[in-house]
């Protein structure tokens, strides 16, 4: 069974957000853009993607619609709410400026400040 | 999506999701066998990557934040169907719970209505009533002359207005006939805020002496005497001799201190009490306070206007003080105890009831041990049982409480109906939200307190021990628990036993009193005089003489008399009195029960003559004034020397010669006579009342005969001899002595009743706790008694081991109760009058009959106990 996934607390959310807010989109193929658009870095374990879309859908930042798919299966298509469009928008800047800070912190040379 | 959606279409929901998590598996094959895997192999790597379906769909579920409801939802469902699967235990359970929470909610819904709501007023809490206080702080009707002077006075208070007792007959329209009636001042409905439903109120024009004939008719007698006919404003109505022209019609339902027909104006009253500031004729007052006013304020007001009296009239009003509360204090009375003493004792009920129920879901809670060590074996927390099994008590709590509603909307009426003497504000009790509110918290708080129980024991521990031992040993917590229970049970008992002993002596005590008199046979009237006689005062006494001889030459009639007051009758009259030619200072001499009599009062009566004679026909207005007194009197006032032939001075009659003792008359009924603040009682001759007050006797006055047949079939008889040649005149509020007298121990027969009712069930309720606990703590040790007996314990030894068992909880739940029973004893000494402390017999012999009753529902587990067979006892194990 695959572990539980590598990526920090919370991230998956915001990964999420993200695929979906480039249109409505099923489980499946979120699952697999996220696998294509990081180049396999991101290996979305199945185990939490969909109970991660059910809470985010829960919390009406997602909301979903039964469609057919082009292969004529109906499937679960999940599009982004206003609040969920808020919430990646303040959750990206937040996630930026942690990354910003990360880095500012990690390229310290060794031998202190100036 | 909102959570009720979720929670109502779950089955849709989880169809839902099925399909997704199966698309997403579909679709990873596809894709896995476009990449050039096998069909299998494709199939295994999808099942791989996406982990165990259902693990998936559970955290799906959990992440959905409706979880808990959803539980809820199964646990409900659960205990449901565990009640369904046993029956005898739901339908025993829910029947207690059912007593318990109906009774209690009987008890709260006359609290609510008779103590909790507003009056049925505006504002209600402006609506104050008001006393004069003589200096012992009792409360006295008001003299008219002190209440204009306040009216006019008072600032704090806005309006004021007074209403005083008139029943008479109602001649015209229809038959003649008795009726209920106040006269009232100017403003009593625009001071109650309530608007008529046709005409006006009186002005203060027609509330004076010499107004016009004016009356306001109840919504009832208007249907009944007009037809509800509209040209009955400015009709005329024929009351007492008085034609009155209608200026007003209640609306229905609309009570003013019980119900009443007519209303006239009390300003036009002319009675000589009313022109009198130290004559007190029954004149009640309520006043409205201003908006912005206190009641303490108000009241400081009034003690101040009561100086300013008191100075000015100090013959009058010197010593007196002016009390003002609540108008609501005033209509409820003094109910606001007993109506708590009860929800306190069926809340004991209440209490076996739930304790009833705990130790049956306790016992079955330990049968189902294995079950419940298995779920948590399985996975389910500790938080999830306790849950479950509160759920469960609480479906049984909710259910029992339903149908207890049901019992109490059925309930109420009747138990309304036995209150001795009636309840104020009966009408306003009814089941509205604050009563169903109360039971659905009463029957919560049971819930809980009977499922926590159970739910607290759920097994978290050593789980393969439990899992191993079976369904068959009991643990020492598991019977402690019972046996607590058992001893509650039995305390509670107790308190009630013995508080419904007690009262039951008291009243066995009451009942031998002698009354001072003989009731039997004797029937007792009030008469409205003919108004044609009310023109003088000689035609007063004329025809009162005229009733008194026809009555006399009745077959049937041993002897007949007139009193201006019934003994145990519900009124008094009280007079000042002194010994000495000097008067006291005003307001200050001893005071008296009055009683205006005719000569053969003391025959129809029987009271015992201890010395001297009673009254003759010579004892009249002219001749030497002449009165009798009691034992009581002649020991208080003549300390140590002849009462007889000395002198007695009257207030309002003057020196008076004492010519007969008679025995002491129990006045205020059998058991509040001894503690009553006065009792002495003086007897003066009807015929020595100066004519000014002979009008006032015509409504006044009651009859009294003394039959030698049963004395109600006399009525017939008595009513026609009244009637004369008089066609209104009548005899109403008949009722026979030994009514009378058994009336004055209602309240106590009627809480000996519901006590007996409670104690009955808490005995029952507490019995069948005991038989059933003891019948689970005996079965539960069947293999032990079967290792006992086989190591050579007889019938009898075992018999006595589990005897000793319950005979431990009992003494100990006894001891508890004799406590709690003590308590209440204390309690009851002060709110039923002619109750004694506690007496040590009846708390022997109520916890005999305890005891006795608890040891038989134990002896019948335990002779099956002794008649285990040791062999098959023990091949269960």
């Amino acid at each position: 069974m695959a572990a539980k996934s590598d990526l920090p607390q919370g991230t998956l959310d915001l990964l999420i957000l993200k695929v979906v807010a480039l249109g409505p989109v099923h489980g499946y193929a979120i699952a697999q853009r996220l696998q294509q658009v990081s180049r396999d870095v991101v290996q979305v374990p199945q185990g939490s993607l969909y109970p991660a879309l059910h809470r985010l859908e829960y919390r009406s930042l997602l909301a979903a619609d039964w469609k057919e798919t082009g292969t004529g299966r109906e499937a679960k298509f999940y599009r982004l709410t206003r609040k969920g469009r808020e919430a990646l928008e303040s959750e990206t800047a937040s996630w930026q400026r942690l990354a910003e800070a990360v880095g500012l912190i990690l390229g310290l040379s060794e031998g202190g400040a100036q | 999506m909102s959570w009720w959606h979720r929670l109502w279409r779950r089955e849709e929901m989880e169809e839902q999701l099925d399909k997704e998590v199966c698309f997403h598996v579909d679709e990873q094959i596809a894709d896995l066998i476009a990449q050039g895997h096998t069909p299998g192999e494709a199939r295994r790597m999808a099942r791989l990557a996406i982990g165990g379906p259902e693990q998936l769909k559970e955290e799906c579920r959990d992440a959905r934040g409706t979880r808990w409801l959803e539980d809820l939802w199964q646990d409900f469902r659960y205990a449901l169907r565990t009640l369904r699967q046993r029956p005898g235990f739901a339908v025993v359970a829910l029947l207690t719970l059912a007593l318990g929470i109906g009774a209690t909610t009987v008890m709260f819904t006359v609290i609510n209505g008779v103590l909790l709501k507003p009056l049925a007023y505006p504002h209600p809490d402006r609506l104050v009533s008001l006393h004069e206080q003589p200096a012992n702080g009792d409360e006295w009707p008001f003299s008219y002359l002190n209440f204009r002077d306040c009216q006019h006075t008072s600032l704090s208070i806005a309006s004021m207005a007074a209403w005083k007792n008139r029943g008479g007959t109602v001649s015209a329209p229809g038959d003649a006939g008795y009726v209920d009636g106040r006269e009232i001042t100017a403003g009593v409905f625009s001071t109650l805020g309530i608007p008529l439903d046709r005409g006006r109120e009186f002005l203060p024009s027609e509330d004076r002496p010499g107004g016009p004939p004016v009356a306001i008719i109840s919504y009832h007698l208007w249907q009944s005497r007009f037809a509800g006919g509209a040209g009955a404003i400015g009709a005329h109505v024929v009351f007492s001799g008085t034609a009155y022209t209608v200026v007003g019609i209640t609306p229905p339902g609309f009570q003013f201190f019980a119900d009443a027909d007519i209303f006239t104006p009390l300003g036009q009253n002319t009675e000589p009490t009313m022109t009198d500031r130290a004559m007190h004729p029954g004149i009640n007052v309520i006043g409205r306070l201003r908006p912005e006013v206190t009641l303490a304020q108000a009241q400081a007001e009034m003690s101040l206007i009561a100086r300013q009296l008191a100075a000015q009239y100090p013959k009058a009003d010197a010593g007196r003080g002016i009390s003002v509360k609540p108008l609501r204090r005033e209509i409820v009375g003094d109910v606001r105890s007993t109506l708590w003493l009860l929800l306190g004792a069926v809340t004991m009920v209440l209490l076996i009831a739930c304790v009833n129920v705990a130790s049956l879901l306790l016992a079955r809670a330990a049968s189902r041990e294995r079950e419940l060590a298995m779920r948590v074996a399985l996975g389910a927390g500790r938080g999830r049982l306790v849950r479950q099994c509160l759920t469960e008590g609480a479906v049984l709590a909710v259910c029992g409480g339903a149908l207890g509603v049901a019992l109490a909307a059925l309930g109420v009426r009747p138990f309304l109906t036995f209150w001795p003497g009636g309840l104020p504000r009966s009408g306003e009790v009814e089941l509205d939200w604050r009563v169903l509110l109360f039971a659905l918290g009463v029957a919560l708080v049971s819930g809980l307190l009977f499922g926590l129980a159970p739910a607290l024991r759920a097994p978290v521990r050593e789980l393969e021990s439990v899992l191993r031992a079976g369904a068959r040993t009991v643990t020492g917590s598991s019977r402690r628990l019972h046996s607590g229970f058992v001893m509650a049970e039995i305390a509670l008992a107790v308190v009630l036993l013995i508080a419904a002993g007690m009262l039951g002596r008291t009243l066995l005590r009451l009942s031998s009193l002698d009354p001072g008199f003989n009731p039997h046979n004797v029937l007792v009237a009030r008469v409205a005089l003919s108004s044609d006689t009310l023109s003088s005062p000689e035609h007063v006494r004329v025809a009162w003489q005229d009733i008194i001889d026809r009555l006399h030459h009745t077959p049937g009639v041993d002897s007949a008399a007139l009193a201006d007051i019934i003994p145990m009758g519900g009124d008094t009259e009280e007079i000042a009195y002194w010994t000495t030619p000097t008067a006291p200072p005003p307001n200050q001499a001893p005071m008296a029960l009055l009683n205006l009599v005719t000569p053969d009062y003391q025959r129809v009566m029987r009271i015992r003559l201890l010395g001297g004679r009673f009254f003759t026909d010579q004892d009249r207005i002219g001749r030497e004034p002449v009165v009798a007194i009691d034992d009581a009197l002649a020991k208080r006032a003549f300390p140590g020397h002849q009462a007889l032939g000395s002198r007695l001075w009257l207030q309002f009659f003057g020196p008076m010669r004492i010519v007969g003792i008679v025995g002491h008359v129990r006045h205020f009924g059998l058991g509040a006579d001894d503690t009553a603040g006065l009792r002495e009682q003086i007897y003066v001759p009807f015929a020595m009342m100066p004519d000014e007050f002979m009008r006032l006797t015509a409504a006044s006055m009651s009859l009294t005969v003394r039959t030698t047949v049963p004395p109600l079939s006399m009525l017939e008889a008595v009513r026609q001899q009244v009637r004369g040649q008089a066609p209104d005149q009548a005899i109403h509020e008949v009722r026979t002595m030994d009514q009378v007298v058994s009336g004055t121990l209602d309240p106590q027969r009627f809480l000996l009743l519901l006590f007996g009712i409670f104690a009955g069930l808490a005995l029952l309720l507490a019995c069948i706790g005991i038989y059933g606990v003891l019948a689970y703590l005996t079965s539960q040790r069947v293999p032990e008694i079967g290792v006992r007996m086989a190591l050579g314990a007889t019938a009898g030894n075992v018999l006595w081991m589990v005897l000793r068992q319950s005979l431990v909880m009992i003494a100990a739940g006894a001891a508890v109760g004799l406590g709690g029973a003590f308590a209440a004893g204390r309690l009851l000494t002060h709110l039923v009058s002619g109750m004694r402390p506690t007496e040590l017999s009846t708390f022997t012999v109520v916890t005999a009959v305890l005891v006795a009753a608890a040891l038989f529902a134990s002896y019948l587990p335990a002779r099956r106990a002794s008649r285990v067979d040791p062999v098959g006892a023990l091949r269960q194990e």
